[in-house]
């Protein structure tokens, strides 16, 4: 086995391309699980109990299930109830619904951790619901919620190649594709291992910045 | 004061958590401007008292009335149906409350955190809020402290920009709730000091539920002993303190002085 610089060569245009669309897929499919968990998450805490208790149990099937399954659901199941998604729309609903469940924990925990008196200090100041929210309890729990969903963000890019199971052409099945066709494996995978460090390491480290930086200073009070 | 108008009445209230029963049959009158201390041993109903009233906790029967007007009920077509949301804010403009942990919004400045109510439920314009605030801040000698977060400040402090932050919407009853229970010890007079400058000062009702059997002297009109949910003794502070004539009232006052209550 020996590197070859030609490979490297005819390999990397393909994989630029597959990088744009992996990182196309992970800011889409991040964009629903952001918005999708925090409606999760609001029914979670619904006070009709049947709305809390179906949510809850709807996140846990999504969460407890493989994101593979989900994806094949999407792709190679729904035609046959005669909804048709293109691989990348499969593929970014996918990232999204399975992440939205986990988006949905780090909303409602940020919520909760909110403490009680709060919630009593501002009714005793005759806030209204919306007012409480807007302005007491989000203001406070909103901070500690970004770095958690900043290190999804780099769960979900890292989680990308799922996709190519459902014929999605992003970073590694470029590879791949490449990699069978001319059987030359060394070169493109090692290619994608780097790539996703080289955006993964700088990631990670911008999110511990995060955290240092809303880590919240005393909140008693 | 002269005025004998009722503000608060308790007609016949229970109250029960689960199993606990937390207030029985209780009936209940204070005068507007009275200042009355709830006095007893923990968990004898005093502060469920305030969080009714300051509607954190509903009630399982019986009445409570605001200044003549029922507080968890209201009447639609002559009948009494439990209070809407909009009347239970209605009648909240009347009442205002300090915590014993303060309970201040730890993202505001002292001066945010009397400012913002102001603005936000009285519909008061930024200038006139911070106005009403510096007054404040100024009666509880904080001035200086304006711009500190509630994590910058002692306890002490903290809990003197709760009470100008309850003070600012103007309520006619102010309740408090243990306010120096939660402080170190050395920080408990300038707290009580503000309360004993508003009882002299102000004729805003008032309802102190107090281990501090010495400002509960000084301070109140009047003295409820409460035990297991109930009222057992209440009368002037110097029948109280000196001559209780309830044992369960003897009793709870000996453990005091001996330090034990």
């Amino acid at each position: 086995m020996e590197w070859s610089w030609t490979v490297v060569e005819a390999v990397l245009p393909k994989l630029a391309q597959g990088l744009i669309v992996t990182i196309q897929a992970t800011f889409v499919g991040a964009f629903l699980a952001y918005v999708l968990g925090l409606g999760l998450a609001l029914l979670k805490m619904s006070k009709i109990k049947v709305v809390a208790w179906i949510s809850y149990w709807l996140g846990e099937f999504v969460r407890r299930t493989p994101l593979l399954v989900q994806l094949y659901f999407l792709f190679y199941v729904l035609p046959d109830l005669g909804i048709f998604l293109s691989p990348f729309v499969a593929g970014v609903i996918g990232l999204g619904v399975h992440f939205s469940a986990y988006t949905s924990e780090v909303y409602r925990a940020g919520i909760e951790n909110v403490p009680k008196g709060q919630w009593e200090a501002s009714r005793a100041l005759n806030y209204n619901s919306y007012q409480t929210m807007r302005f007491v309890i989000l203001p406070q729990s909103i901070p500690p919620m970004i770095p958690p969903l900043a290190n999804y963000l780099i769960t979900m890019f890292k989680e990308t190649p799922l996709l190519s199971a459902i014929t999605v052409i992003e970073l590694f099945n470029a590879a791949n594709i490449y990699s069978n066709s001319h059987y030359k494996y060394l070169e493109p995978m090692t290619l994608v291992g780097l790539f996703f460090l080289i955006v993964s390491v700088p990631s990670a480290y911008f999110a511990m910045r995060l955290e240092k930086h809303f880590k919240p200073k005393s909140m008693r009070g | 004061m002269a005025s004998v108008e009722k503000i608060i009445e308790f007609r016949d209230v229970s109250k029960s958590f689960g199993e606990l029963q937390v207030l029985r049959n209780l009936d209940l009158h204070v005068n507007a401007g009275e200042k009355l201390a709830l006095i007893g041993p923990s968990g004898s109903g005093k502060t469920t008292i305030l969080r009714i009233l300051m509607t954190l906790e509903d009630i399982d029967t019986g009445h409570v009335l605001i200044d003549q007007d029922y507080l968890w009920h209201q009447q639609v077509e002559g009948k009494l149906q439990p209070a809407s949301d909009k009347h239970l804010h209605k009648m909240r403009e009347n009442v205002g409350m300090v915590f014993q942990q303060f309970n201040l919004f730890p993202h505001l400045t002292a001066i945010g955190n009397i400012q913002q109510p102001q603005m936000l439920v009285q519909g008061k314009d930024k200038a006139d809020a911070q106005a009403k605030g510096m007054d404040l801040l100024k009666m509880v000698g904080l001035e200086e402290k304006r711009d500190h977060y509630p994590h910058q400040l002692s306890g002490g402090q903290q809990q003197r920009v709760a009470i100008a932050r309850a003070l600012a919407l103007e309520p006619k009853i102010m309740l408090f709730d243990e306010v120096t229970s939660a402080l170190d010890p050395e920080l408990v007079d300038e707290v009580l000091n503000v309360l004993r400058m508003l009882a002299s000062d102000t004729d805003t009702t008032m309802l102190t539920v107090t281990h501090e059997m010495n400002f509960a002297r000084e301070f109140a009109d009047r003295v409820l002993f409460f035990d297991k949910g109930q009222i057992v003794e209440a009368g002037e502070p110097k029948e109280i303190f000196s001559r209780p004539q309830e044992p369960r009232t003897q009793d709870f006052l000996k453990k005091y002085i001996a330090g034990i209550a």
